[in-house]
């Protein structure tokens, strides 16, 4: 007889989504969805708000990536008040260096809670462990040094965060213009050198280390499955500076294909001409795609695998993961990668990365740098603005309208799990032809093995639909009749 | 003339025609207000300084003291908790929304929410619909964090005219705070800076500077509303 399997929820992700797999008659895959079943409405209750309340009131869409909405919202900001990239004006160095510094930090403690926290766990005792074991309190339980060392890492993040916005979650740094203010010596002496109950730079940078190794133990030991699993194409996107290489803070957006060739390559603020989105009866989260290209030639991947697929190398100045990156780009031989496991590969790099940029930005005086803020007045306000960033799951997008009085009339953001929407789901799809079609009998295991694919992007769905709460997930099994025949429920 | 009267059982010594406030303050004995401002006339709109005197429930603002009374502050949990509610029902009223208005840190509002240890309203809030105007150059005005103490209506007016700039309309729960935006389009800089601080609350909001003061740099971050208030700094 033919089935419907649920997972409902997805758990350890950020939101709330479900999967629903369809079964024929011989237990082969007919249809498998993942389906956003959450809804928040900033875009709309932002609007009649004072434009410069935004960046303040958006960043709370998530507690993960706040910093990355912030800058989002900020870089809008700096184009309306007339001061931004879309009139050419450069930001000032200070200003610059201080809004790279959260947002670096704030890559750090978000990809570390996302590969340590969540996806770890599978690494080390298997997607068929049993689910007691498999989540952070059996890591703990498993290597307790390993986690002591995880929770000193994403602690020095969120200080460097704070350091810099004046809040752990959800501060204020920067302003239409620029920041509010410049790193202190102390504070950055603290970073660097670390304090009781603080780690130390070079601690950080260590530590980022152990968790790449963490990831080539894993891949080495389980090679085969970490390389067959869901292998689904893409095209690849990310924010690109001047030496074609990854910037996080503002660049083109670069699309490249399987042989990295460029696709598409655009200035942010025409997005709207370049980009159309789907929408799904079943689901909250848009389908966003290239118009040229339609909706599946044209869906794109964005986050730590798109990065590094789309990036020619890295900065001399971030020796440890510039090596890291070059053996990683060995691994497929000068093709993009569209192993959805080293997204895992991918975002260990983007941590060692980030401790590395950082490192930069610590031992820049230009930190300490007195001009903050670009002056402007009302006869250069224009009123709209687009910011775009490399957040940690990939290509974040603010877009907001202001009349002349300052309120906000339109707000649009497309987030980077939107942007995976697609992907995701062929993901979900490859994952259940695989592990469950054909199957007789379900295993708690194989439904993981679902989930596994999901978390691998670190979704955020409650970035992605703009809505409230934890992440759990539901995956359904349906008969041909549409029947529900099996369900997991988180 | 000097007199005597006892604040919280504290025999204290004070000159006929001050108010409460000032006394208690001069003895080291906070008392909250979010309308009264030191050296202007007395408003009593808020009631956030309710004490009780002589057993009964008053303004401290608009009370002057008397030889023999006998005021309680801090002393009688009822009247304490009293406050509090005053400030929990100014909260469920308007629409305050702290995470992202730009006089936080900077608001007496919730500046007295913490001083008054307020968690969450025991009132249910009104969510009342209320409608911004940001029609004027300088100033945003956001209606739903008015708490119509007046000051503005009050305490600024129009430097060339004496006009009033700012008023309220309607009565009880359809009243509203008004601007009248060609008089506000001719604020100097520094006035509009003034009705801005001299806002309690997030309500007027000065259009050129915003979130300038970093988190933990700003006014009450820096020194508690308390404090500034007994070293007579309120304001």
């Amino acid at each position: 007889m033919s089935k419907k399997l649920v997972i409902d929820p997805v758990t350890r992700i950020e939101g709330h989504g479900k999967v629903t797999i369809h079964l024929d008659d011989d237990n082969q895959v007919v249809d498998a969805k993942l389906h956003v079943v959450e809804f928040r409405g900033f875009e709309k209750f932002i609007q009649g708000h004072p434009y410069w309340e935004a960046p303040m009131l958006l960043q709370r869409i998530c507690g993960i990536c706040f910093v990355s909405h912030h800058l989002c919202g900020a870089k809008a900001l700096d184009d309306i008040v007339g001061v931004g990239y879309s009139q050419g004006t450069p930001m000032l160095p200070t200003a610059e260096k201080m809004r790279r510094l959260g947002h670096y930090m704030q890559q750090l403690q978000s990809h570390v809670t996302a590969y340590f926290y969540l996806i770890v766990p599978e690494m080390l005792f298997g997607m068929d462990a049993a689910p007691e074991q498999r989540n952070v309190l059996g890591l703990v339980e498993a290597d307790p040094d390993l986690v002591k060392r995880v929770v000193a890492l994403r602690k020095w993040g969120q200080e460097g965060i704070k350091a810099v916005l004046g809040k752990r979650m959800h501060g204020i740094s920067s302003i239409p213009g620029g920041v509010n203010q410049n790193l202190t010596i102390e504070a950055r002496d603290r970073l660097l050198n670390g304090e009781e109950g603080l780690i130390s730079l070079d601690d950080a940078i260590e530590f980022a280390q152990d968790g790449l190794n963490l990831f080539y133990d894993f891949h080495e030991k389980n090679r085969k499955q970490v390389d067959t699993f869901a292998d689904v194409p893409a095209l690849n996107m990310c924010l690109v500076g001047d030496d074609d290489n990854v910037d996080y803070y503002h660049g083109k957006m670069r699309i490249v294909d399987k042989n990295k060739e460029i696709v598409t390559e655009l200035d942010y603020h025409d997005y709207l001409e370049h980009f159309s989105e789907a929408t799904e009866e079943w689901s909250y989260m848009k389908f966003p795609f290239l118009k040229a290209l339609g909706r599946e030639e044209g869906s794109v991947r964005v986050g730590p695998l798109a990065r590094v697929n789309v990036t020619k190398s890295y900065s001399d100045s971030t020796p440890l993961a510039k090596a890291a990156l070059e053996r990683f780009h060995e691994y497929t031989k000068g093709k993009a990668n569209d192993m959805t496991l080293h997204t895992n590969w991918a975002r260990a790099i983007e941590i060692l990365h980030s401790t590395e940029q950082i490192k930069v930005l610590l031992n820049d005086p230009d930190l300490q740098k007195e001009q903050l803020v670009l002056a402007y007045d009302q006869s250069m306000w224009s009123g709209e603005g687009v910011g775009v960033v490399e957040a940690p799951r990939g290509t974040l997008l603010h877009h907001y309208r202001a009349n002349q009085e300052g309120n906000i009339t339109f707000a649009n953001l497309v987030v980077a799990t939107t942007q995976n929407n697609t992907v995701m789901n062929r993901s979900v799809r490859s994952v259940a032809e695989d592990y469950i079609g054909g199957n007789a009998e379900i295993t708690e295991g194989m439904m993981n093995a679902i989930e596994v694919s999901i978390r691998a992007y670190d979704p955020c769905l409650s970035c992605a639909t703009h809505a409230a709460g934890q992440m759990p997930l539901v995956v359904s099994v349906l008969d041909s009749k549409g029947k529900l025949v099996n369900e997991f429920i988180r | 003339m000097s007199i005597k009267l006892t604040i919280d059982g504290k025999e204290v010594h004070a000159r006929s025609g001050e108010n409460i406030i000032d006394v208690a303050s001069q003895n080291g004995v906070y008392i909250p207000s979010l309308c009264y401002v030191k050296g202007k006339p007395c408003l009593g709109t808020c009631r956030t300084c309710s004490v009780k005197v002589n057993g009964r429930v008053m303004a401290a603002c608009t009370m002057p003291v008397a030889d023999g009374m006998e005021i309680e502050v801090n002393d009688d949990a009822e009247i304490v908790d009293m406050r509090k509610a005053l400030v929990e029902l100014l909260f469920s009223e308007g629409n305050h929304n702290c995470p992202s208005c730009e006089k936080s840190g900077r608001c007496e509002l919730q500046a007295t929410g913490y001083e008054v240890d307020m968690m969450v309203s025991r009132f249910p809030y009104r969510f009342t619909p209320r409608v911004v105007d940001h029609a004027s150059k300088t100033v945003f005005l956001q209606r739903d964090r008015c708490i119509f103490c007046q000051r503005c209506v009050d305490m600024v007016r129009d430097e060339r005219t004496g006009k009033k700039i700012f008023s309220i309309k309607g009565r009880g729960t359809h009243s509203s705070i008004e601007i009248d935006a060609e008089l506000a389009n001719d604020m100097t800089p520094q006035q509009v800076r003034y009705a801005s601080d001299l806002c309690p609350v997030g309500c007027i909001i000065d259009k050129t500077q915003g979130y300038d003061d970093p988190i933990g740099q700003r006014k009450f971050e820096i020194k508690s509303i308390k404090d500034r208030a007994l070293e007579k700094e309120h304001r």
